[in-house]
């Protein structure tokens, strides 16, 4: 009886600190993202107020002066929006296409070198985007692709394929190779076996590979506020820049558009939410 | 009409060579197992035959016609893998129909093909499901529907029952036997189970180490298998074997038993090491054994073990200090220790030359 107690209150403790530590570490992650959203709709001297005015007041001021000088030499939002659209929807398609052909390749075919050849593309990761920017900055100038989408496409698809490549490896090799051998054999062709029996069963992997993919480039910096110049190819987060003049921060208003960048990938996370999870629990597929 | 034919079919992997010439002409609806012991080319052999493999040298041939180079989808054949190898993001009717519907089949032959093979294995009730949603001997079920959907000129087993447990595994060998009489196609099977071989082929292929041991019946190769790994891979329990030597025309075995075999017949020579081997339906205590005619020789033996059956109980006993195994008919308990009268019955041994194994006398 006692013991039954104590064992109880043992776990409703253990209970508690879980929940406890989750909400911390859910703390840590969320409250930036939060602290973003909140600002966005407040107006700028409650934004810049010290001590920190904690119940905040609404104003939708900063979203109607980023819209509203759209047009007439404010920030561009619409163009960057479009840009960085067209950039990573692109890019993220490429990159798929080549990644899965090339995760195909490692995870089914023998070729000479093969294991260096995976390792060198991984290395290829671990070079800091930033130590590109200015050596990628003078071949394009030469070659005259600054300043395009096709430049930054160019340059996204090479920084996207790598990961590409390993992420569905990975989902391809879990698929026994009994399944195209299957369909072979039922009256396919090795194109018809992959496209009819390999592709849709590791769709959900080659789903997230795609968010993963998408991510980056949407958020990607570093590389892009070298690459670009103009309102013709800037994207959102170079865009971003745009808010702060010589002396001033336009913390609102660089918080609508951060907000602004966060809802497509929000969206788009969403509904790929499904195959997200399925995909990385991906071993529950047997034969 | 299909006949398969392989020609001194060799495969290689870079160095290593996993087949080593093999030659056999299977007929036209005969059902034939290759059987071996892990590691033999059994697999190797078959997915050559399915174009899953490249020939590394020789010719197979399908319906008279050499294959060698022509892909799967073109050699008319249906296989079924030991992991099933069912198609997870398609329901079961979808999983039979894939073939006609790659093959741009009409609809409605599809559908009367996918019912009369359900119909057959018994799916009616599984149409509509994934293939996660089976149990294993459903997914096997559904394996085998996918191949006869197509009515193959060959069917190709890859040890599609070893996944199964010993009483399912028992059942679906009865129903691929009835898959057989009612297809009437020919069947290449691959397991490493003899009891399956012997069941189940109208002949049987031994492999060991990439090549062919020996082809026959399963009860030539009961009766009469050319060397002391056929004579233990066949049958269970394995044939005895034990150690002996030819003495002034007789077998003396290693303990001191000489046995009266009239050596002159065969090719025994005088001195020669051989091994003596009999089954255990030829060591039968006195009292308990099936009458047979032919010679006899009586032997007293201590049981050390014993495991019944049911119809009959195996005696574990000692001879010339190899352990041997017996069988008593119509049984009655033993103790272990129990001395028994035996009777071995000559006519029924097998003689192997010691060194090379091969069978010497018949
Ligand atoms: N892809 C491969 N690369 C190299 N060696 C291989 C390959 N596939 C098979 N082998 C070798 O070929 C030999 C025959 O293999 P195989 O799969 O035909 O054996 P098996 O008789 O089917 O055995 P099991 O009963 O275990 O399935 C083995 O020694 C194996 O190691
Ligand atoms: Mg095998």
């Amino acid at each position: 009886m006692d013991r039954n107690q104590a064992h109880r209150n043992r776990r409703r403790l253990l209970k508690t600190a879980h929940f406890i530590g989750l909400f911390l570490t859910m703390l840590v992650i969320c409250v930036p993202g939060l602290w973003i959203v909140l600002n966005s709709f407040r107006p700028t001297v409650e934004i810049m107020a010290k001590p920190p005015v904690w119940v905040p007041s609404f104003t939708l001021d900063h979203y109607r002066a980023m819209f509203a000088g759209a047009g007439e030499g404010g920030v561009p939002v619409f163009s960057y929006f479009r840009n960085s659209l067209i950039v990573s929807v692109t890019s993220t398609f490429i990159a798929i296409l080549i990644g899965m052909s090339g995760g195909y390749a490692f995870a089914r075919y023998r070729f000479w070198g093969k294991n260096s050849y995976f390792v060198g593309l991984m290395l290829f990761r671990a070079v800091p985007g930033v130590a590109l920017s200015l050596p990628l900055f003078i071949v394009f100038a030469k070659v005259g692709i600054i300043d395009t989408h096709f430049g930054l496409i160019l340059a996204y698809v090479a920084m996207n394929v790598p990961f590409t490549i390993w992420l569905t490896d990975g989902f391809f090799r879990q698929i026994p190779k009994e399944l195209h051998e299957a369909a072979e054999i039922d009256g396919c062709t090795r194109w018809q076996a992959f496209w009819k029996v390999e592709f849709p069963v590791a769709r959900s992997g080659v789903a997230s590979a795609g968010i993963f993919a998408f991510l980056t480039s949407w958020n990607e910096f570093a590389l892009a506020s070298q690459l670009t110049r103009s309102v013709g190819s800037k994207t959102m987060p170079v865009g971003l820049l745009d808010f702060t003049a010589e002396f001033t921060i336009n913390w609102g208003g660089m918080c609508a558009l951060a907000v602004l960048m966060i809802v497509p990938a929000l969206i788009l996370t969403f509904i790929v939410q499904k195959h997200l999870i399925a995909g990385l629990t991906f071993g529950g597929v047997k034969g | 009409m299909t006949e398969v034919t392989l020609s001194n079919v060799v495969k290689k992997y870079g160095a290593l060579q996993a087949v080593h010439g093999i030659d056999l002409d299977i007929q036209d609806g005969e059902f034939v197992v290759l059987v071996g012991p892990s590691g033999c080319g059994k697999s190797t052999t078959l997915r050559m035959i399915a174009g899953l493999e490249d020939i590394s040298g020789g010719e197979v041939s399908i319906g008279g016609r050499v294959v060698n180079d022509l892909p799967p989808r073109e050699r008319n054949i249906s296989m079924v893998f030991q992991n099933y190898a069912l198609y997870p993001h398609m329901t079961v009717r979808e999983n039979l129909g894939f073939s006609l519907k790659i093959a741009k089949r009409p609809g409605a032959e599809i559908t009367e093909a996918v019912n009369e093979a359900a119909q057959i294995l018994g799916l009616d009730e599984l149409m509509d499901r994934k293939p996660a949603a089976l149990s294993g001997g459903q997914r096997q079920r559904v394996a085998m529907g996918r191949a006869i959907v197509r009515h193959p000129d060959v069917f190709l087993f890859d040890e599609p029952l070893s996944n199964l447990d010993a009483k399912l595994r028992t059942q679906m060998r009865v129903e691929i036997k009835k898959l057989h009489q009612k297809v009437e196609s020919t069947i290449i099977y691959v397991t490493h189970d003899q009891i399956e071989a012997m069941t189940l082929a109208d002949r049987i292929v031994l492999m060991r180490d990439g090549h062919i041991v020996q082809v026959g019946t399963p009860l030539e190769l009961f009766n009469a298998p050319v060397d002391t790994f056929v004579a233990t891979f066949i049958g269970s329990p394995p044939m005895n074997l034990v150690d002996g030597v030819v003495e002034d025309g007789q077998i003396v075995l290693d303990g001191g038993v000489t046995l009266p075999v009239p050596t002159t017949a065969g090719r025994l020579s005088e001195g020669q090491a051989i091994k003596f081997g009999f089954r255990a339906d030829n060591l039968m205590p006195a009292g308990h054994a099936v009458d047979e005619d032919g010679a006899v020789y009586e032997l007293d033996l201590a049981v050390t073990l014993t495991e019944p059956l049911g119809t009959e109980t195996l005696l574990f006993t000692n001879m010339a200090g190899v352990e041997v195994q017996g069988k008593m008919f119509n049984p009655r308990p033993v103790r272990p220790g129990e001395k028994m009268n035996f009777r071995l019955m000559l006519d029924k041994c097998h003689v192997f030359d010691a060194q090379s194994g091969h069978a010497i006398r018949r």
